[in-house]
């Protein structure tokens, strides 16, 4: 059975299909990255997905619910999660703390108004652990602002595995992090639960090479492919849109 | 019959004042996103200043209010640049602050220099008598300041959209750095417009002084009616500001017509309504 | 296991904090009653503002949303005490406080529906309208209030029928110091707990919060209502001890002062709060006494000054100062 399922989604700006009768289902343990031009509509997927805007057409069902009206929030709370591709972090507060709330909202204890986190033996354990799998244990009790951006990086992953979601939405996770560190990123991502289904959308092909086991590619609002990474880059419809983009831009790649 | 006419003059004339006063504030806010409370202190001013003109110095009316409007526009200038400058695009509550702080201080120095009583701006003979249209006679400084509504809105429109200088602004506002890299200097602009933005207020402060009378807390005490005419009329829109000044202007005049026991009880619910029907103003173009 | 260690080890130290704010608040107390026995009256004045600038912290400092508008909570709770007592002939202290306290939670509610509503500017000019609206119905309604003369004739009766309120209000004193001390302890479970944690995310990034499937909308909402009945209880405290109340109480003024004395200590901190509100009213009894109009110019450079100079405010740039010092060891 498939968890998520995204069926002939649509969204119009002002007359122009932005997302075109977009299909797209993920079952548990996919690797799915889904990648295109600029310009190609990956953003206003993503915020369809999320329920961040309506689709003026299609449907979203998560494990078998269909949660096309369902508030952005409660798509969380049911285990549709995201990442962001420019970190959104609180910067006065620690990782620790970061991964305390997600924990506790996750159980629905975030609105307890007693009782300190770092006094809950589970939720310490389990920060803990999370921080410790993604080596960010070190910086657990510094403030978000004092910590390089690569490991920013780090602790959005950290958030997004706290929440333990069923379906995962990574928007670009290695976006902004120096070449060097990238093979951290790629760790993390190793480290997700095998059973979680992911949908990475990632303009580093070297990673998507490494993470992914199936490709999708979006061009002009509408899928052009779908199959292993292995044939993406042979497909002719594929190479037309990105040269093409190129092309149209009228500088030299 | 009459009872509606005299509601409707003073309406109009009310909320052209408002707008003249508002619309300098709502330009700056629109351009250099500053909550300005200290929007009607620069109005106070310029009321201050052509009381002074006026009465102490013995000048006419219209030399005055040149006088006053180029003086509290120089005033203005040390203030943009010591002070706004270092506030722009910080959060709002380091604006609202910094802001109220300087309202503070020119209450203050108002009182002491000018005293805590109020000062009137004595009108010229052809201003202060009344036109009688046959079934009915308006005061001429009512129509005196619904003229004066309708040239402010005129040249600001015709300064936004039709001069090179209303081209840089609306560059600035629309993508500062983008407006930068291509040449406009927008420390300049912002600097400028700061300077005609407190130069309207001046303005709007003199020609309505019938209406909103000059006294030290004048600052404080119509803080809120500006604020609210932006808030509604959406930061940076000429037809936005026009609007909702012509709309709090009516609902305040008919309240005090007909319900002056319950003070300002009608205009604070009306905003509360109006704001939270349209969070973002009737018009809101820069947001 | 090294981990867990790590995670555990700067907990202990924090209860401590409590407890030593217990006893600075106690300390400064009896030192106050020592050193000003014939100025009671203001000392309780700066502790009923204090739990007011105590309450905007609450929304302002810790979950991020502008208010010049907060009196209407505080003066909602004042109202709320006095008219029991001079209406409905309710003397008894600690069940004023309580109807103070419940008066400026439903304040609390209402104000944070309308508030919430907006953004930005628009926010702001919300809260301003709330209090006046308040100030408004207060002066209309004045059968019930008194209108602009004040609500007189409350009467209080012996606190726990032992502690008659006495002329140099001492009783009036004490009991503020202890609903001060309560309030404290409370608020400092609150502000640590998993609550007042979420509230922190909502001012530093709602988005995020949001992402978090938290609704921020209901933890602004559930901070107004607490912030509420904190600031009520300061109303109700100022109607015990005064006998009288004003409109003032439901000012757009008191409510800036607030927002000023809070900046002034540092937001976000509830000794900042604290801090704050007494140096400012200090400062206030021994500069407006020489003249009113001075007072506000100096409020006006001081704020300047702060915004400039010390965008953490007293306590807050004493305390980044002191971690800074310290830093080298950790």
């Amino acid at each position: 059975m498939s968890l998520f399922e995204a069926k002939k989604l649509r969204k119009n700006f002002g007359g122009l299909a932005v997302t075109n009768d977009v299909s797209l289902s993920l079952a548990a343990g996919d690797r799915l990255a889904l990648i295109g031009p600029n310009g190609a509509g990956k953003t206003t997927f993503v915020n369809l997905v999320t329920g961040h805007i309506k689709p003026d057409g299609g449907s979203i069902a998560l494990a078998g619910e269909d949660i096309t009206g369902v508030k952005a929030m409660q798509r969380v709370r049911r285990g549709l999660v995201r990442s962001f591709q420019v970190t959104r972090l609180f910067a006065d507060m620690t990782p620790q703390e970061h991964v305390a709330l997600a924990i506790l909202q996750r159980d629905g204890k975030a609105s307890r108004m007693f009782g300190r986190h770092d006094a809950m033996r589970p939720v310490v354990e389990e920060v803990g652990e999370i921080l410790h799998l993604l080596g960010l244990s070190e910086l657990a009790h510094l403030k978000v602002r004092e910590i390089a951006y690569g490991q920013q990086r780090l602790l959005e992953i950290a958030l997004a595995m706290a929440l333990r979601p069923k379906v995962l939405l990574l928007d670009e996770p290695a976006a902004g992090v120096p070449q060097s560190e990238t093979a951290r990123i790629e760790r993390a991502l190793d480290m997700l639960p095998p059973d979680l289904a992911v949908l990475m959308i990632e303009h580093d092909m070297d990673l998507v090479f490494r993470f992914a086991k199936r490709v999708m590619v979006l061009a002009a609002g509408t899928v052009i492919f779908d199959g292993s990474p292995q044939d993406v880059t042979q497909d002719v419809a594929v190479r037309e849109a990105y040269l093409g983009s190129y092309a149209n831009a009228g500088s030299a790649a | 019959m009459q009872t509606v006419l005299s509601i409707a003059i003073d309406a109009l004339a009310y909320g052209m004042v408002l707008f003249v006063i508002s619309i300098g504030l709502s330009v700056t806010m629109g351009l250099m996103r500053v909550v300005n409370l200290a929007h009607g202190a620069f109005a106070m001013i310029g009321g201050y200043l052509a009381s002074y003109a006026t009465r102490d110095l013995g000048l006419g009316y219209a030399p005055a209010i040149l006088i006053a409007v180029v003086a509290t526009a120089i005033i203005a200038v040390p203030i943009e640049r010591l002070l706004y400058r270092r506030i722009y695009g910080a959060p709002e509550l380091t604006q609202v602050l910094m802001t109220i702080g300087i309202t503070f201080c020119v209450i203050g120095l108002a009182n002491y220099a000018f005293g805590p009583t109020l000062k009137t701006i004595p009108l010229p003979e052809t201003l202060s008598g009344s036109i009688d249209l046959g079934f009915r006679a308006i005061a001429t400084h009512r129509i005196f300041a619904i003229v004066c509504g309708l040239i402010v809105a005129g040249g600001l429109w015709f300064l936004i959209e039709r001069t090179a200088f209303g081209i840089r602004l609306r560059a600035a506002v629309d993508n500062a750095p983008m407006a930068a890299a291509l040449g406009v200097r927008t420390q300049l602009v912002y600097a400028v417009s700061f300077a005609v933005a407190v130069g309207l207020a001046a303005f709007g402060g003199i020609v309505g002084a019938e209406l909103l009378p000059v006294e030290p807390y004048y600052a404080l005490r119509y803080m809120v009616t500006f604020l609210v005419a932006v808030s509604i009329g959406g930061a940076g829109s000429i037809p936005g500001a026009l609007i909702a000044c012509l709309l709090l202007g009516a609902i305040d005049t008919t309240g005090r017509y007909l319900a002056p026991e319950y003070g300002e009880f009608f205009f604070y619910l009306a905003v509360i309504v109006i704001v939270t029907l349209f969070p973002r103003g009737l018009a809101g173009r820069f947001k | 296991m090294a981990v867990l260690m790590d995670s555990t080890l700067p907990t202990r130290r924090r209860p401590l904090g409590t407890l030593i704010g217990i006893a600075v608040i106690i300390a400064a107390s009896v030192i106050g009653y020592f050193l000003f026995p014939n100025n009671l009256a203001l000392l309780t004045r700066i502790v009923a503002t204090m739990l007011l600038v105590l309450s905007i912290d609450l929304v302002t400092g810790y979950c991020g949303v502008a208010t010049l508008g907060h009196a209407a909570l505080f003066g909602a709770g004042a109202y709320g005490a006095g008219i029991v007592s001079a209406h409905f002939g309710i003397t008894e202290p600690l069940t004023m406080t309580l109807i103070g306290a419940v008066a400026g939670a439903l304040a609390g509610l209402v104000s944070g529906i309308v508030i919430l509503r907006a953004h930005g500017l628009p926010q702001l000019v919300l809260s301003i309208a709330v209090v006046h609206l308040f100030h408004e119905v207060a002066n209309k309604a004045s059968s019930w209030t008194g209108g602009s003369d004040g609500l007189s004739g409350i009467t209080t009766d012996a606190l726990l029928g032992l502690f008659e309120f006495d002329l140099w209000g001492r009783t009036a004193y004490i009991y503020g110091i202890v609903l001060l001390l309560i309030v404290f302890v409370s608020l400092r479970i609150l502000v640590q707990s998993p609550f007042g944690m979420l509230a922190r995310g909502v001012r530093e990034d709602p988005v995020r919060v949001a992402a978090m499937g938290a609704s921020v909308h209901s933890v602004m909402l559930r901070m107004y209502v607490i912030s509420g009945a904190v600031a009520g209880v300061g109303g109700a405290l100022n109607a015990i001890s005064t006998q009288v109340v004003g409109l003032d109480s439901l000012s757009f003024t008191l409510s800036a002062e607030a927002l000023v004395m809070l900046v002034l200590g540092g937001t976000g901190s509830l000794y900042g709060a604290m801090v704050g509100t007494v140096s400012f009213m200090w400062f206030e009894d021994v500069v407006s006494a020489a003249n009113p109009f001075h007072w506000l110019t100096i409020v006006g450079a001081l704020l300047i000054v702060v915004v400039l100079f010390a965008p953490k405010g007293l306590y807050g740039s004493a305390a980044a100062f002191l971690s800074r010092r310290r830093g080298g060891e950790r």
